[in-house]
């Protein structure tokens, strides 16, 4: 039973091979992460360079997406904010994960009253919109990377560990589990062994779509000047400080924005996806409370 | 001979476009039921029994694919549009599900679902229909029809659903009643119940039953006329007397051996082994010869045998004369 | 119902409290004195001092989040940092712009996503129906706020059609009030749209494949009837429950739009108080959206339990 987890990672992946969409996605999101990792090899031009004399330049050979308003490339600019965002998305999810899958687990496993304090914790949690109480926490903390992942990240821990806990409150009662449970395996172990792998499916879909939303709250935490701190580039940073501007030099406006959609787009058909052949009644959470920013 | 069928069905096929490509769920079904007799098809799930049925009355998922003559009181109905064909559902075709617990809205009062056929096809006002619920709700036997008229499904117990469901059959008072699988979801008394209270509507207004069913034993008491369906095709049928006394198909004598004591429930067909053929990949000879212990003719494996004559009105789909005849 | 009702009341006064733990809590998270951290090249020691003691910041952490809940209750949220005026009234001052907004952009949401969701779930895999997927994939994946400039960029600049942003009162000036709420509003309607219109179409797939769906089709009602009284009556239910959850969380949750739109309502509110460090007022906010988020949602279940005549006997 313990292979469960496994073969449901398996499953995803043959899964994937043959969904059009499903590879798109795969493909953009192997790209951001070469981005992400060689981001500043790849752009032609430095981060930080300004130069006042080439400010709010149209789309040229020389510059493919413009300047900004200091004359610094934005072309490189986007290339380089990718790692910001994957490192945001990925971490702040990472937190949620490791927060919300065990308290899943102990709230589902031991039930009682465990389980009564650490749901309406949660129900606490969920009663802020996300973004409204990311938004609190790093105005508190002090705007910047380190608070943002952590603000986004207690954001989705509710998500995960309700999802946990319905999957255990399913497994716990399966026969593999009760003949665990009796032939006197530890709790640690039966929670290892047997629960968590037989909850993998819906965990795998959760987390890819929540990184999706992670990064778009960051991006919305960024344009709110509550992310990374200039001068380094983030793209809603970016759409933040070229607001003022667009009208006179639309590139501002467009290339950090279409550079988010596509990342999100692209976790979300992965995770469209992986639902479909993992988990296909699954009724995500995090989609329904989407807060728009 | 007598009068017409009320419901007649010539060479049905019925095919379904799925992803593995098309699946013959119905490979050429012929039979009839007159008014007043109730005509029992028998098999085991996937063996089309309710797709013929579904697909001669318009019912078909949209998927699928139907080819055959059908006709209802006289009239061809694969020729009309949907929404002639539609306007034939209820008012002349009365229909019970198996699963009373899914098979009412859970939002409607019960009098609603029962009267709304009668709004519709009858033209009956709301109120109108609403007091021919309440006729309805007493002629299946419920107890103060009218204080239940209100209720809502889940109110009432499941015995009593399948009550309502067949009070909203009978609304426009059909000439054909289809009952599919209509006490499989029950426990044994109350599917006893069922089974009388359908013969005795029957009696009273004459209706035409076909009764789709897995069990051989529901029907054995009711049925006039029995039709024995494996992998989309009939394999036996005739009336239910001769069909009982003399099987003539393999088939249907390993269902009838198979058939429970009466009220020991539960263990229906298991006892046949192997598993029914997938519509998507029908065998060329007949379709139960992988699992058959008789095999009788060297041409069963390669070669569809023929539905010939047993005796007067008894049809089997053999090469071979049946093995226990002599018996 | 009665009970279901007292109930549902029970357990969100408790989570109630536990939003004001958080609310009392985030203030006790500023690294540091927050009022000196709030008054920063402005502090003068008798200001801070008077702000201390209106804030009981110098009481036990016990007493201070007691005393806190007790004024709550009694509508008081303490004074801002910035102009010592009381934060409950600077906050439902914020009100109606947001409220209109989310309103707005919900009406225009359900207006696109309804007709979407229930066509594209009747004619699945028709061409509507994979526009409708595309969209609802579009409205999913995309940032609200470049949307919002993309139309400013489009709209205002370009065609010159719209202000850019700015915010008129709907009781000063209807039509003033229209042609600045169009932007924002569809901008925010649109995201809410495809979430919606996804909703809806798996709802109404899933009672599309219900038996008593096929029941109404064998008794012979027309197509019309069985959609509208056997499925969609069904379908809706659940979607009234996330139309609503949509509201409530525009109500708190617009804050980028806001800031965007130059729109003055609670979320620019809350983000002006992030920027001035108006602890205070931030909180007030945030204690207000989520009570508001809490009621709206205790009226969902209620209005679910009476849609749906089988919680009644629970």
């Amino acid at each position: 039973m313990s292979g469960a987890g496994q073969s449901a990672v398996r499953r995803a992946l043959s899964a994937l091979r043959h969904d059009p969409l499903a590879v798109t996605g795969s493909v953009v999101l192997v790209l951001l992460i070469v981005v992400g990792v060689a981001g500043s090899w790849l752009a032609p031009s430095g981060v930080n360079e300004v130069d006042v004399d080439r400010m709010l330049q149209p789309p040229s050979w020389s510059h493919p997406f413009g300047t900004d308003e200091l004359g610094r490339d934005v072309l490189s600019r986007v290339l380089i904010a990718a790692r910001v965002s994957l490192q945001v998305g990925a971490v702040s999810v990472g937190i949620a994960l490791a927060v919300g899958v065990p308290l899943g687990l102990l709230s589902g496993y031991y039930r009682g009253w465990l389980d009564n304090i650490l749901m309406r914790c949660m129900d606490v949690l969920f009663a802020f919109p996300v973004l409204l109480l990311a938004v609190a926490i790093v105005a508190v903390l002090g705007p910047g990377l380190l608070t943002a992942m952590i603000a986004i990240g207690v954001v989705y821990t509710p998500i995960f560990a309700r999802v946990t806990r319905a999957g255990v409150l399913s497994v716990r009662e399966q026969v593999f589990v009760r003949a665990a449970v009796s032939v006197g395996a530890s709790d640690l172990r039966i929670m290892r062994r047997h629960v968590l792998p037989n909850i993998a499916a819906p965990l795998i879909v959760q987390t890819s779509l929540s990184l999706a939303f992670a990064i778009l709250s960051e991006a919305a935490l960024s344009f709110l000047g509550l992310g990374v701190q200039p001068p380094d580039p983030a793209w809603g940073r970016m759409l933040y400080d070229g607001r003022g501007f667009v009208t006179e030099a639309w590139w501002l406006g467009v290339f950090p924005g279409a550079a988010i959609f596509l990342t999100v787009l692209a976790f979300n058909l992965v995770g469209d996806a992986l639902r479909d052949v993992l988990d296909p009644r699954q009724l995500t959470v995090s989609e329904a409370r989407r807060s728009t920013g | 001979m007598s009068d017409p069928p009320v419901l007649s069905v010539e060479d049905l096929t019925v095919t379904i476009g799925t992803r593995r490509g098309p699946a013959r769920a119905v490979a050429g079904v012929d039979w009839s039921v007159r008014a007043g007799e109730t005509l029992a098809l028998v098999g085991e799930s996937g063996s089309g029994k309710s797709m013929s049925v579904l697909a001669a009355t318009g019912l078909a998922p949209r998927a699928a694919r139907v080819a055959g003559r059908v006709h209802l009181l006289g009239t061809e109905l694969t020729a009309l549009s949907p929404d002639r064909r539609r306007r034939m559902r209820g008012r002349h075709v009365g229909f019970v599900f198996q699963d009373p617990m899914t098979s009412l809205n859970p939002v409607l009062t019960v009098g609603r679902q029962i009267g709304e056929a009668a709004e519709e096809h009858l033209g009956l006002t709301r109120r109108a229909a609403r007091d021919r619920a309440v006729e309805l709700l007493d002629l299946v036997g419920i107890p103060s029809a009218a204080g239940r008229v209100d209720a809502y499904p889940h109110q009432l117990s499941g015995g009593m659903r399948q009550r309502v469901v067949i009070a909203m059959a009978l609304v426009c008072e059909p000439d054909l009643l289809i009952a599919d699988e209509p006490t499989t979801a029950l426990d044994v008394t109350t599917q006893a119940q069922i089974v009388e209270l359908v013969a005795d509507l029957q009696r009273r207004l004459g209706t035409a039953v076909v009764w789709i069913t897995h069990d051989l034993g529901v029907v054995a008491g009711t049925a006039d006329a029995v039709a024995v369906m494996y992998g989309g095709r009939i394999v036996e049928q005739g009336p239910v007397d001769a069909v009982f006394a003399r099987p003539a198909h393999p088939y249907t004598v390993a269902l009838l051996a198979a058939r429970p004591e009466p009220g020991a429930g539960g263990g229906d067909l298991a006892t046949i082994p192997g598993s029914p053929p997938s519509p998507l990949d029908l065998p060329a000879g007949c379709a139960f010869w992988p699992r058959c212990p008789v095999r009788g003719d060297a041409r069963c494996a390669h070669e569809l045998p023929p539905l010939v004559p047993v005796s007067v009105d008894h049809h089997a789909r053999t090469f071979y004369r049946p093995p226990r005849e002599d018996a | 119902m009665g009970r279901f009702v007292i109930r549902r009341l029970l357990q969100s006064g408790v989570v109630l409290l536990g939003v004001t733990l958080v609310v009392f809590l985030l203030l006790q998270l500023v690294p540091g004195d927050p009022v000196r951290v709030a008054l920063g090249t402005r502090f003068d020691p008798q200001t801070y001092e008077a702000l201390r003691a209106r804030a009981g910041l110098d009481r036990p952490l016990v007493v201070q989040y007691l005393s806190y809940v007790g004024n709550a209750l009694t509508g008081d949220l303490g004074v801002s940092f910035r102009s010592g005026r009381p934060v409950t009234s600077i906050v439902l001052e914020r009100l109606p712009a947001t409220l209109s907004l989310a309103v707005t952009a919900v009406v225009f949401a359900t207006l696109v996503a309804f007709p979407l969701g229930v066509l594209s779930a009747l004619r699945s895999g028709s061409p509507l129906d994979h526009a409708a997927r595309v969209f609802s994939q579009f409205g999913v994946s995309v940032p609200d706020f470049w949307m919002g400039i993309m139309f400013i960029l489009l709209f205002a600049g370009v065609l010159g059609w719209l202000p850019p942003s700015g915010y008129v009162a709907l009781t000063d000036d209807p039509l003033g009030w229209a042609s600045h709420v169009v932007l924002p509003a569809v901008t925010v309607g649109l995201v809410t749209a495809s979430i919606l219109t996804r909703f809806i179409r798996s709802a109404v797939l899933e009672v599309l494949s219900e038996d008593y769906v096929r029941t109404a089709e064998a008794k012979g009602l027309r197509t019309r009837v069985v959609v509208l009284r056997h499925v969609l009556r069904n379908a809706l239910i659940p979607v009234v429950t996330v139309v609503a959850v949509q509201l409530a969380s525009l109500l708190g949750g617009v804050i980028v739009i806001e800031v965007l739109f130059a729109w003055p309502g609670v979320g620019r509110l809350t983000y002006d108080a992030v920027q001035a460090r108006d602890y205070p007022v931030l909180q007030g906010a945030v204690l207000l959206v989520a009570a508001l988020f809490l009621l709206i949602n205790l009226l969902v279940d209620v209005l679910y339990a009476r849609l749906d005549p089988r919680i009644t006997v629970r």
